[in-house]
């Protein structure tokens, strides 16, 4: 565990870029830094590795004090990623990646090899491996940065807003990478961003840091977002914060209406089983119980239906793995105000009313409060 | 063309003898250089507040008329090569610190973060990073260098058979013969251009990262500065 110890940094000229900071980083998740430019959450990811050095209280890993460490090996045994990758220009991709097992003396074939398999793991085409950097996009540049900082598998990776300076699609791209990764590998990981979005997203916990270096809170994503310590927090979580929680919540604890719901073959008799006063719209899908749209229980001709008639259904939301968030976006986009739940393969299992997911909202929230009250 | 290459005998030499003397009282001078530049800029680097006495110690040093360095030298070095290439040493100076420690600082702090942070030390990281990245400006310096001292060669024919090609120039004179000042012009600016062309070469081959085509792109101000300071270096050739 890295423990940081009421930690002050004093640069020469007198500016306090943190100010008796206190955490406890546990192993094996992600805690994200985050706060406005200038808050010192640079300043606090470099005193972990000694690239800056307190001015007060200390730092241990695992219970000893890193100033007594050597720093070279500290540093080597703490993978570092930075934005815009700062690769070696001047080295190929693959000795990028083996730069810190070379420095720890391994043989420049097995580096090499491990490289290769760090490239696959982080989602690149070995066949980039004899390129320079020059020649890679921003976002594969962003994964060879996370492959060279893992290359020498150090239990500890300190990455310094690692993905802000790619666009958004390749943002969330590398952000689902690095939990698929995390998940696998299971690194003590400090993950400094400005984008609250992204710490709720990975963080296992959010350390939220008021400019002058000061800790606002520290707390799980939906405990920050249910409960923010002051205005300063909840300024900072943003005017959505409501629908932001709303992620913490499964989908499955709808309850989905499974009657409304036809198959494009089906006979008049069917059709006319399927309506029922409190679904005015039915859910028409094709053989492979895909969705394909809705439709007004009259305006369905048995063994005629128009599939180019049919009412958008929106972007229906996965069961099984979605939020509320996604199940009330779904219901929101979706002309008839009716979400659709699909399966793992795609199909149809039910739809569910803005109604229903309103009701579900107000019982999650209800259960979140007692739960954060037990909690706390 | 027998006649054109003709070399005067006063000066006991053949026409390649006097090119490979004129190469070697250019190249070495320039090599010197660099081997003084190299750690002097690095000094100039990491500290500061040495940059600018520095630079202002080697301008001062190449205001000196190469004359005023024979009399002093003749003394030690005689009339020899090495009383030549002294002064031409002195005079790369003033082209290559700047264009190393110009060199070394364009390298991308978030490039230098990077090696410090994966446990480079300030040795490794010099030798491993600053210095190879800072090869496409460090040879542009050089370019200039060169190009510079293959011109002031010449000034050895103050101290006798010293000048290379440059004495051909002297000759024509007491002679009265222009064919020796065609040749001895022709040939150095040949010369030029071909060392001019090998320094170029050295570049792409030591630097397959930088991206094709758009040649120096990457240190465009440092570069072109050192590319302009071609003629101003010229033009003060004594
Ligand atoms: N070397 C330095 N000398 C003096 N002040 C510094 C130095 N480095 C940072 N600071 C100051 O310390 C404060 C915190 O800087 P830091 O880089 O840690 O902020 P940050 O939270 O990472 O900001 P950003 O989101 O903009 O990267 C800032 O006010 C900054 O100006
Ligand atoms: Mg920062």
């Amino acid at each position: 565990m890295i423990r940081i110890d009421s930690v002050t940094k004093r640069y020469p000229d007198g500016t306090v870029a943190v100010d008796r900071l206190s955490l406890e980083i546990p192993d094996r998740s992600i805690t994200v830094l985050v706060g406005p430019s200038g808050c010192g959450k640079t300043t606090t990811l470099r005193m972990i590795n000694r690239m800056v050095e307190p001015s007060e209280g200390t730092i241990t890993l695992d219970g000893v004090d890193i100033s007594r460490q050597p720093v070279n090996s500290l540093r080597r045994s703490m993978g570092y990623v930075i934005q815009n990758a700062g690769l070696f220009q001047h080295r190929t991709i693959v000795d990028n990646i083996a730069t810190v097992p070379r420095l720890l003396g391994q043989s420049k074939a097995r580096s090499r090899a491990r490289a290769r398999e760090l490239m696959e793991r982080v989602g690149l085409d070995v066949s980039l491996a004899k390129r320079y950097p020059y020649q890679l996009s921003g976002g594969q540049q962003q994964r060879v940065g996370v492959a060279r900082a893992l290359a020498a598998d150090p239990p500890v990776l300190l990455m310094d807003e690692p993905f802000s300076a790619v666009d958004p699609i390749v943002r969330k791209g590398l952000q689902e990478e690095l939990l698929r990764i995390q998940e696998e590998l299971g690194k003590t990981i400090v993950f400094v961003t400005h984008d609250i979005d992204e710490a709720i997203r990975l963080g296992t916990m959010v350390a939220v840091l008021r400019t002058g270096g000061r800790l606002a809170q520290f707390a799980p994503p939906a405990e920050l977002l249910s409960s923010p310590a002051d205005a300063f927090v909840e300024d900072f979580l943003g005017a959505d914060r409501g629908i932001r929680r709303l992620s913490f919540f499964p989908a499955q604890a709808l309850e989905l209406k499974k009657t409304p719901i036809v198959a494009v073959d089906s006979t008049a008799e069917q059709i006319a089983a399927r309506t029922t006063p409190e679904t005015p719209y039915l859910l028409v899908t094709g053989l492979d119980g895909r969705p394909l749209g809705w439709s007004e229980p009259e305006d369905l001709v048995a063994g005629d239906i128009d599939v180019a008639r049919l009412l958008p259904y929106g972007r229906p939301f996965a069961y099984g793995t979605d939020s509320l968030r996604a199940a009330l976006d779904g219901a929101v986009l979706s002309p008839t105000g009716w979400a659709v739940a699909v399966d793992d393969a795609g199909r149809a299992v039910g739809v569910v009313s803005q109604q229903a997911v309103g009701e579900a909202i107000r019982a999650a929230h209800a259960k979140g409060l007692t739960a954060a009250k037990v909690a706390g | 063309m027998n006649d054109f290459l003709h070399i005067p005998s006063d000066l006991q030499n053949t026409y390649s003898g006097l090119i490979v003397l004129h190469l070697r009282e250019a190249l070495i001078p320039v090599l010197a250089g660099l081997v003084v530049s190299l750690p002097l800029a690095q000094l100039c680097v990491r500290f500061r507040w040495l940059y600018p006495p520095v630079l202002w110690s080697t301008t001062v040093l190449y205001a000196i008329p190469s004359l005023a360095f024979f009399v002093v030298l003749i003394d030690y070095t005689g009339m020899s090569e090495t009383t030549v290439m002294i002064p031409l040493s002195v005079y790369s100076l003033v082209v290559l610190v700047p264009a190393i420690v110009d060199a070394v600082r364009s390298v991308p702090q978030e490039t230098l973060d990077a090696a410090t942070a994966m446990g480079f030390g300030p040795v490794r990281r010099y030798l491993q990073v600053q210095l190879p990245i800072a090869v496409p400006t460090i040879i542009a310096g050089l370019r200039v260098a060169t190009a510079s001292s293959i011109s002031l060669v010449s000034v050895g024919m103050l101290i006798g058979n010293q000048g290379a090609l440059g004495n051909l120039l002297h000759d024509a004179n007491i002679y009265n013969r222009p064919v020796y000042a065609v040749n001895s012009v022709v040939t150095t600016a040949v010369l030029a251009i071909l060392v001019d062309a090998a320094l170029v070469l050295t570049r792409v081959l030591l630097t397959p990262w930088m991206p094709r085509g758009t040649g120096r792109a990457g240190r465009k101000t440092s570069g072109d500065r050192a590319d302009a300071a071609v003629p101003a270096l010229e033009e003060s050739a004594r």
